[in-house]
């Protein structure tokens, strides 16, 4: 069994007595310990179960690379899953559940996949569900979606009660890994004079170096490190941090840093994790290695461990993961576990080596403690369920014959290390794969480059190959020197650190245990944990012809989630390679992405969530409108009443009552939104024939013209009235959603094709408040509020002028979007206020009401125009909407015009613009497709139109749309089908869009 | 995330604050123009491993439109420019070829 030894642990020595739930079971840890020391010193081997067998799964790693050990954590707004047991830090009343099993963990229905495990091979999803097409619907995908996914999601309702934030970083130097390598890189730097910000991911400064042991300078390492702890921290120049990590690297020295502030101490105010935007001139990566695991049968059973986790549960937990550990290796590194394990008094019944030559000096230790060596050995399976119970010794040549049953509770294995290369890889370091060490390790002469072609990241330690202490420790002292300089540091004077020689006999690439294993074997032979790939579905992938890495890997699922295969990944490529009957470097490896491990959502929102998630566009009167029943719409970053309510009233009741009031009596809108640009200058003319489809340069002062404005390729981007203001000066207005982008669009034109041409543009949109007087009543108030004459006579509809009304300084356009008569009335914004409070009083004997978007939007669907984004998509031209008025046939050119004769574009079966009305009066769904007879290409039924505008008109008593229907005008009378996604279908006949005063009557008053 | 150096107000900026607009250098073609000459405008981009010649906009600063000169493999930058020209000016030209000898782009080079 796995349980807490007296001798005590590095980081759980004095610590106090804790508690935590676990699956409902009250378990007690010791401060300083990791969810899983914790677990493991109360025996619970067992964690979860596999993805995709439920095969019980234990511990396998000690940090960041744990690939089974992953728990749901926290309540219900604190809710995460797929947390690593192995990072997180135990606190007091931490609450998790184990994941992937049902009922329980001790026992789970769905360890049936196991016994169909040959039923299940590597493309099963992609064999299997791809025929009947039918049974997906119905069938498949409920099945997948029962299954898929590690954890459960947290509930859409629960809100995180945590802040988190984004913090800015500067720094010359940017170490990242505070491991013996990255302390000793960090303290070269620093002495070049630099800015030096040096980053850990765990809690504890030193990395393996003090579990591993050995001297640096001639003292113990552990000593050496605590020495160089101290004297970074007393550097002026120098920035500390444990408990976070570095994520990613990114273009021209941009590292993403995560930390995490409160996760071991809940109880603490502020953050939860803090998002590090750093810029560093040079990144040295001391980031270590990854022990691999070794691939024999039964390699997943809880109580297989890597050698290096086994230890530092042992040294630094005071842990142990068994009575009788048997180790498994095929380098040294695995004999300081044994030798460990020993001088704590646990029983290690044998030593593994599948090496025929067996270890260096680190084994003749090993065999002077007694430990019984098996050299050119193998396991051909572990015994044992739910818990190891023994191993099957046998050669490593042969095929797995068993020479004799070594009982046992726990077995280390070492495969070997691999460097961590990921920051390295991020932006584009290129690696070289090491025949000696068999690992990949960076390509010093292909680094990352930045801005001036120069590499910009450099390698320490272990991450760099240099696994011996005596090696890496002046690598990275040579690292930090070079990485202080090259960001601009001094020669520093500094002696350069001499680790203790050791002599290792070197690691023999074992990527099958044994060589010969059988299909039987194999098919027990795991190589990723986490989603539960073999041996044999790499090499089924690679016999049916998945011989890209990157193929392989989505193939077979070998890789991918949360661990990103960080175990997994060089066994799967070597065996891959085999299969290939090629070497390892020529099958490369998957690409390296960020982050490192995964980081939580929280961290990347930082601030931006709730009310700072995006700053609000208000208009003058939104504080009016707000305590005046609006119902506020998301117009881009604006928000807009939809209507406002009276009280007692519903939106739909409120939308009815404005809708019929503006068209009986008078109505006022905040218009404010609505884009202003001023063109202004010699060429303005000129500038705006070639923007709009029609001409403006004609347009004469005090006159207002209705334009077009499309995109080089044809398309309908924009619309609104132009104004003229003088003969230089025009005022084009845009849509709300459109007043950015097109003034945008303006200076694109203005600065990169057209930049000789005399014109400026100001977006003058938040200058003026702009109110929509509506109404057959709207001349009534004005005139009552006086100060200019607003007739017929003196403001034409399509006029414009200045003066004053009510006393304020007015800018008055007769235009209408609703068909009625219509002044809209610009004023500084800073009066719009009172502006708006004046004609609220002055109009009340008129019936003046305010209305919202929906009543604007359905008094100009009754009078057929078109709105930028619902009757326009990107795809729509302005002959679809019978605009050929607008596109003038005198201009030479314009935007859009030579796109307009490409055939497509002038083909005469498009589908254009008319106006639906349903046979029942209902209202037609938005969006709704016409179908005939027939299927398409996909199976779909053939379509010849859809909605574009729909919505229930009070004036008329029934629905009113407008749609794009194939040769839409030459149908008018013909009544087309709608089916709607409850099954039923609408009818409606094709009438002109035009359904409110055709003739105009209404608004030339 | 690069790192530009707007030539108009002499900023040097995150990416964040400039916006990408695709390849620099186009020649308009409109009316009068062959269905395959204006497809070629419309349509038809270079998408080099190596030199390119794009532009960008400083949006979130003074607003003025640019051109870079940057290696698409190294995201090595040679060299910003203002917009308002018909090819590259020369010291941009050399700054490229001090760094890649025997450049071509288009037909600059």
């Amino acid at each position: 069994m796995s349980t807490r030894l007296k001798t005590g642990g590095r980081f759980t020595d004095g610590g106090a007595q804790l508690s935590f739930d676990f699956n409902g079971k009250k378990l007690k840890g010791v401060e300083g310990d990791t969810l899983a020391s914790a677990l493991l010193a109360n025996d619970q081997m067992m964690v979860g179960r596999s993805f995709k067998y439920h095969r019980p799964r234990g511990i396998v790693a000690s940090g960041g690379e744990e690939p089974n050990a992953l728990f749901n954590m926290g309540g219900t707004d604190d809710f995460e899953p797929n947390q690593r047991a192995t990072v997180t830090e135990l606190f007091d009343g931490l609450k998790i559940t184990s994941q992937n099993h049902w009922p329980s963990l001790e026992f789970d229905i769905g360890a049936i996949n196991k016994h169909l495990s040959r039923f299940l091979p590597a493309g099963f999803y992609y064999k299997m569900f791809i025929h009947p097409r039918p049974l997906w619907k119905h069938v498949y995908e409920p099945f997948i979606r029962q299954s898929a996914g590690l954890g459960k999601a947290p509930r859409a309702q629960d809100r995180d009660p945590d802040t988190y934030e984004h913090f800015y970083h500067f720094t010359d130097v940017m170490v990242v890994g505070g491991g013996v390598a990255g302390l000793q890189a960090a303290y070269a730097a620093a002495l070049t004079g630099v800015k030096v910000l040096l980053v850990e991911q765990t809690a504890h400064w030193g990395g393996r170096a003090p579990v591993d042991g050995g001297e640096v300078d001639g003292l113990p390492v552990g000593n050496y490190v605590d020495n160089l702890v101290a004297e970074l921290s007393a550097m002026d120049n120098v920035t500390m941090r444990t408990r976070m990590m570095g994520a990613g690297v990114y273009d021209h020295g941009y590292v993403l840093g995560y930390e995490r502030l409160r996760d071991h101490q809940p109880a603490e105010i502020g953050p939860r994790h803090r998002l590090w935007r750093i810029r560093a001139a040079q990144i040295v990566t001391a980031t270590g290695a990854i022990e691999r695991p070794l691939s024999f049968a039964g390699n997943d059973v809880p109580g297989v461990m890597l050698a290096g986790a086994v230890r530092d549960y042992a040294v630094n937990f005071g842990v142990s993961i068994g009575d009788r550990t048997v180790v498994v290796t095929n380098n040294d590194d695995a004999y300081r576990t044994a030798i460990t394990l020993k001088g704590l008094g646990l029983d290690v019944p044998c030593i593994i080596d599948a090496r025929a030559g067996g270890g260096g000096a680190l084994a003749e230790d090993a065999k002077a403690l007694g430990i019984r060596v098996e050299n050119g050995k193998a396991i051909a399976k572990v015994k044992g369920t739910k818990r190891v119970t023994g191993v099957s010794l046998c050669v490593q040549a042969g095929e797995g014959a068993e020479l004799e049953e070594i009982a046992c509770d726990a077995v280390a294995m070492s495969g070997g290390w691999s460097p961590v290369v990921h920051l390295w890889s991020h932006c584009g370091g290129k690696l070289i794969w090491d025949e000696q060490q068999s690992h990949f390790r960076p390509d010093a002469e292909r680094p990352p480059m930045g801005a001036t072609g120069e590499g910009f990241v450099s390698v320490a330690g272990s991450a760099n190959g240099h696994l011996q202490l005596a090696e890496l420790i002046g690598d990275a002292h040579g690292a930090g020197l070079a990485a202080g300089r090259a960001a601009g540091g001094n020669a520093a004077k500094a002696t350069i650190p001499e680790g203790a020689p050791t002599s290792e006999n070197p690691v023999e690439p074992v990527w099958l245990m044994p060589q010969g294993a059988g299909i039987k074997l194999r098919s027990k032979t795991w190589l990723d944990y986490q989603n539960d790939v073999k041996v044999s579905d790499v090499q089924l992938a690679a016999q049916e012809g998945f011989e890209s890495v990157e193929h392989a890997k989505r193939y077979t699922t070998l890789g991918m989630a949360t661990d990103q295969g960080k175990l997994s990944n060089i066994n799967g490529l070597a065996v891959l390679s085999d299969a290939l009957g090629q070497p390892i470097p020529q099958t490369g490896t998957t690409t390296f992405r960020p982050p490192y491990t995964p980081i939580s959502m929280g961290a990347i929102g930082g601030e931006a969530r709730g009310k700072v998630f995006q700053p609000l566009r208000k208009t003058p009167l939104y504080e009016w409108s707000d305590t005046h029943g609006s119902d506020w719409e998301p117009v881009g970053a604006w928000r807009r009443p939809f209507a406002y309510l009276q009280p007692g009233e519903s939106v739909h009741d409120a939308v009815n009552r404005e809708v019929k009031n503006t068209r009986e009596n008078l109505g006022l809108l905040d218009a404010s939104t609505l884009g202003k640009l001023i063109v202004k200058g010699p060429d303005a003319g000129k500038f705006l024939d070639m923007l709009y489809t029609n001409m403006m340069s004609t347009l004469k002062v005090g006159k207002c013209r209705y334009g077009l404005m499309c995109s080089e390729n044809g398309f309908l981007i924009d619309d609104g009235v132009v104004a003229r203001l003088d003969e230089e000066t025009f005022l084009c207005h845009t849509t709300t959603g459109g007043a950015d982008t097109i003034h945008g669009h303006m200076e694109e034109w203005l600065q990169t094709e057209w930049w000789d041409w005399n014109v400026y543009v100001a977006n003058v949109t938040e200058q003026f408040a702009q109110i929509a007087v509506v109404g057959p009543n709207a001349r009534k108030v004005l005139e009552k509020l006086g100060g200019m004459d607003v007739s017929k006579e003196a403001l034409a509809f399509m006029e414009w002028a200045d003066g004053t009304i009510g006393g304020f300084d007015a800018r008055v356009f007769r235009i209408s979007f609703s068909g009625e008569l219509s002044y809209e009335i610009a004023v500084p914004a800073s009066q719009g206020l009172a502006f708006w409070e004046a004609l609220i009083e002055a109009g009340e004997e008129f019936g003046a009401m305010p209305y919202g978007t929906e009543t604007l939007h359905i008094l100009r669907a009754e009078k057929g125009f078109i709105m930028i984004g619902d009757e326009t998509d990107g795809t729509v031209i302005p002959q679809d909407l019978n605009l050929h008025w607008a596109l003038s046939k005198k201009k030479e050119d314009y935007l859009g015009k030579r796109a307009h004769q490409r055939s497509h574009m002038a083909d005469t079966d498009r589908w254009k613009l008319v106006g639906l009305e349903t046979v029942d009066k209902s209202v037609l769904p938005d969006g709704a497709y016409a179908v005939e007879e027939g299927v398409n290409a996909n199976g779909q039924r053939n379509m010849f139109g859809r909605v574009t505008s729909t919505y229930y008109s009070a004036n008329l008593e029934r629905g009113i749309a407008m749609g794009l229907v194939k040769n839409g005008p030459d149908r008018m009378g013909e009544v087309i089908e709608f089916p709607k996604t409850d099954g039923t279908i609408i009818k409606a006949k094709i009438v002109d869009p035009v359904i409110y005063d055709p003739e105009g009557a209404k608004q030339n008053v | 995330m690069l790192i530009l150096e707007c030539p108009c107000c002499g900023v040097t900026g995150e990416e964040t604050e400039f916006h990408a607009g695709g390849e620099a250098h186009l020649k308009r073609h409109s009316v009068g123009s062959t269905d395959d000459q204006f497809e070629e405008y419309l349509f038809m981009r270079e998408n080099p491993r190596g030199v390119h010649l794009e532009r960008w906009r400083h949006n979130n600063g003074c607003g003025k439109w640019f051109h870079a000169a940057r290696c698409t493999m190294t995201l090595e930058v040679f060299g910003t420019y203002p917009a308002q020209t018909y090819e590259p000016p020369q010291e941009i030209k050399d700054a490229i070829s001090a760094k890649r000898p025997g450049w071509s782009w288009r037909n600059f080079s």
